[in-house]
């Protein structure tokens, strides 16, 4: 070669290579972005010290144990006014945490059935879905939410309406609903954790379900070994894998004396029963409908993305349409609906904040309503409460990580 | 061939009264394979299932309608007392009269009723400057339009000096100044490596230092030689249809650039730079807008320097911006992960540079393929400014709370809400029709 590629005759390190030079320029950059995050970082914090002094005011969780002062309308753990704002705040995240849980379960049936509804032959099934998914897509979750606790409150009879009435197992009223209780006439008593109290009745139901299922599961595997081994199932297996479980129940339930306690009418109110307020029914419900709606796309979208040679190659192989749906189209369509949905469950549970619109008291009403108006420490307890929510979604996304990594298709 | 010939020529002289001499017309298909009937066997009615299905749903519709109807059709309008009470009166539907009474309070708050013309120019002038951007057919003159919009509705909706936002759009003629003129002497003093970087420098901290501190008293000098200005409205009067139109449009607006940084840094190669991005988008992403907006309302102050005290609906806007683009990012992200490789490899072997290789290249594509997602980001965000009614805003929702509270209303549920929810569902519902009209007119693949 005539032209060589001449070397550059090494004239030492340059100033001006930290910019122009690619081998230095994303360093300088890194630095300086760096040193400018500091700087803000460090102007945000230097404001904060001079405005908490300027208030005489000083950056301290120690008024997490004085005395809240309030009551809580929903109570899973002991709290009464005179517990402290620590136990106010934990009693809230209670509360965020059953309403999202028992949303998400609701959100999800909803959604699947929408979901499938709306890909039915039916057309005015497909219709209807459609106006479903459309109409709670397009307008705010808080509208939907006022709208349904209003409704709770306003059609649904007052208490007293029931006064001569003979009432069912479930009773429905404009404070909330009433459904049976369990209750064990030979209870164990309670654990005290110290935090809070845990039913040992409970406990000992979820042993026995666990030893039970447990059981099935050694009773399945021996069956499907026959199986492979002889090529007969041996007979009555389901029965087998069924009584497993439920007749060690039955008698745990007899020996602890288990019976329904009913929802009665006592002078203005009812007593007795699991109570379900009328702001926990219409967020429920609310949040269920529009998180529905949107789970509904994400399964609609799923089945579609499952190409139709799928299904047809199944047909070809002769597998029955059901068999098709469980073991060809649904395993692959799981892949494209779960991430997604495991965000809908995200939104829903951020979404249970706007509980604080219609009273429920949930981490937003108790640690970011009262307890924020109370003690006045703003930046505290909205640090607490952004950290409670940010630990809840960073759960959730190392699950939906975890589910990924699993299920991602392996290729070669 | 002769024989066909032959017979026909047969036939024709004599016809033969069992030999047919003609097609035989097709008969009509029978009446349950055609039509209505037909249509309702295949859709509605093909199993035991399905037709138990149908039956429910039309069940239900029928059901439906005989709740609304008589409640739309027996509605009161203008009853002689303008109270729940005085519909009740005159009829047991619905009572629109709520909405009669307080229609330009839904739309402008409490803006004072002279000024309502102010609000509604702002918005023309929205339409006029959003049509070149969603329309690629509009004259591009009209992006002149859009560039003034922002200052002009400012100007209008909050009133006050014309120097302020005129001060404000002088801040880029400035930055252009500086980088334009001073270029030389810069360049004469720090040497010809460093002389284009410093004058960017110099020229950003020019724009900065004017916008921060010298904005306001040029403003002021101005207004006392000469007081050009309209009427103030102070931001507690804002409120309705106009607020959540301004706090989307200023998010919508503020998210997509901010988006698109952050994706970029998400994407870059840079550590620093990528964990600060990752570290925002986290952080926005993991907390409910109810917190952020209380962090608006009640934090924001703390965290700059002591005395200043701006406006809480600039506030908000800043939040829900930020909130926003978090999700933005994340969208485009998805939008830039979804390319193939070999698009920056082409990049590179053109010998762009970075910028040019995501200018031209990577985001235009990216941009396109997430435009459903970014639309259905916009339509949350827009969905999401209701919340502002937790810190005391009267959007919509917080101005049919005020009017619930109010003895003459109390009582009263589906007439606001339903009204309200409307409003949203147009905007929503026109939005997603929108992107998918653009989906399709962007779509370049054969298909």
């Amino acid at each position: 070669m005539s032209v060589t590629s001449a070397a550059p005759s090494a004239p030492g390190f340059r100033l001006s290579q930290l910019i122009y030079d690619t081998r230095y320029r994303s360093t300088t950059i890194q630095i300086f972005a760096l040193f400018a995050f500091m700087l803000a970082i460090g102007w945000l914090i230097t404001n904060a010290a001079q405005n908490l002094a300027a208030l005489g005011k000083d950056f301290d969780f120690s008024f997490l144990w004085n005395t809240a002062g309030y009551d809580v309308n929903q109570r899973l753990i002991e709290y009464s006014s005179q517990s402290t704002h620590g136990r106010a705040a934990i009693l809230g995240i209670i509360n965020t945490l059953v309403l999202a849980l028992v949303g998400c379960v609701t959100a999800t049936v909803l959604g699947i059935l929408a979901g499938v509804a709306r890909l039915s032959k039916n057309w005015i099934v497909a219709r209807l879905m459609t106006v479903y998914v459309e109409g709670f897509r397009n307008v705010p979750v808080l509208i939907w939410i006022i709208i349904v606790v209003a409704v709770v409150n306003e059609s649904l009879p007052q208490p007293r309406a029931y006064k001569d009435v003979e009432t069912g197992a479930f009773v429905f009223t404009n404070r909330g609903a009433y459904m049976p209780e369990p209750l064990f006439s030979r209870g164990l008593g309670d654990l005290d954790l110290g935090l809070f109290k845990v039913s040992l009745d409970f406990v000992a139901f979820l042993i026995v379900l666990g030893g039970g299922v447990y059981a099935m599961r050694l009773i399945r595997r021996w069956a499907n070994q026959k199986q492979a081994e002889t090529g007969v199932r041996p007979a009555n297996v389901g029965w087998i894998e069924a009584g497993v479980i439920v007749l060690p129940l039955a008698a745990l339930l007899i020996a602890l004396g288990f019976h329904l306690g009913y929802p009665e009418l006592k002078g203005f109110n009812f007593a007795g029963g699991i109570f379900i307020r009328d702001s926990f029914l219409g967020l429920w419900i609310a949040l269920s409908l529009y998180t529905g709606a949107f789970i509904a796309e994400n399964v609609r979208a799923g089945i579609q993305a499952i190409s139709k040679g799928q299904t047809e190659a199944a047909f070809a192989l002769g597998i029955r349409p059901s068999r098709t749906m469980s073991l060809v189209v649904l395993p692959q369509a799981m892949r494209v609906i779960v991430p997604p949905l495991i965000s809908q469950y995200l939104n829903l549970t951020k979404n249970t904040s706007l509980a604080i619109a219609v009273g429920y008291m949930d981490a937003t009403g108790t640690l970011g309503g009262i307890t924020l108006n109370q003690t006045g420490r703003e930046m505290e307890t909205l640090l607490l409460l952004m950290a409670f929510y940010l630990a809840i979604s960073l759960v959730i996304s190392l699950v939906m990580n975890v589910y990924n990594e699993r299920i991602k298709l392996r290729e070669r | 061939m002769s024989e066909t010939h032959a017979e026909t020529a047969f036939a024709r002289k004599a016809p033969i009264a069992f030999v047919a001499d003609g097609q035989i017309p097709a008969s009509p298909p029978p009446s349950s394979a055609v039509g209505p009937v037909k249509w309702a066997r295949d859709n509605l009615f093909s199993g035991p299932v399905n037709s138990i299905l149908t039956l429910v749903s039309i069940a239900f519709i029928v059901l439906m309608a005989y709740e609304i109807l008589p409640w739309f059709l027996d509605s009161s309008w203008a009853p002689a007392e303008m109270s729940l009470a005085g519909c009740r009166a005159e009829a047991s539907g619905a009572c629109f009269a709520v909405l009669v009474e307080r229609f330009w309070q839904f739309f402008f708050g409490f803006y004072p009723a002279e000024l309502h013309w102010r609000p509604t120019l702002a918005f023309l002038i929205v339409v006029v400057a959003i049509y070149p951007a969603l329309f690629s057919s509009a004259p591009r003159q009209l992006l002149i339009v859009t560039a003034l919009a922002p200052f002009a509705c400012y100007w209008l909706v909050w009133g006050g000096s014309i120097w302020g936002p005129l001060a404000v759009l002088a801040a880029p003629v400035i930055g252009w100044a500086v980088s334009h003129y001073g270029g030389k002497p810069i360049t004469a003093i720090v040497g010809e490596a460093f002389g284009p970087l410093v004058t960017l420098i110099v020229a950003v901290a020019a724009v900065l230092v004017w916008l921060l501190f010298l904005v306001s008293p040029v403003d002021e000098a101005l207004y006392s030689i000469i007081p050009l200005g309209i009427e103030v409205v102070p931001s507690n009067k804002l409120g309705g249809f106009m607020l959540s139109l301004i706090i989307g449009l200023v998010g919508i607006t503020g998210s997509l650039p901010l988006g698109i940084a952050l994706a970029l840094g998400r994407q870059s190669k840079l550590l620093i730079v990528k964990a600060l991005s990752v570290g925002f988008i986290e952080a926005m992403r993991g907390v409910p807008l109810i917190t952020l907006l209380f962090v608006a309302s009640t934090l924001l102050n703390y965290f700059l320097p002591p005395g200043t005290n701006f406006d809480l609906i600039l506030r908000v806007c800043i939040m829900v911006t930020l909130f926003a683009s978090a999700y933005m990012a994340e969208v485009i992200r998805g939008g830039i992960a979804a390319l193939p490789k070999g698009q920056y490899e082409a990049g590179d072997a053109m010998g762009l540079t970075y910028w040019q290789s995501m200018r031209l290249i990577i985001l235009p594509q990216a941009l396109k393929i997430s435009i459903p997602n970014i639309v259905s980001t916009f339509i949350g965000l827009f969905k999401d400014t209701t919340l502002v009614i937790v810190i005391g805003l009267l959007d919509p929702l917080g101005l049919s709370s005020a009017i619930r509270a109010n003895q003459a209303w109390n009582g009263i549920v589906w007439e606001l809400y339903g009204f309200v929810a409307l409003f949203f569902f147009i905007f929503c519902f026109g939005m997603s029709r929108y992107s998918q009209w653009l989906e399709r007119r962007l779509r370049t693949d054969h298909r």
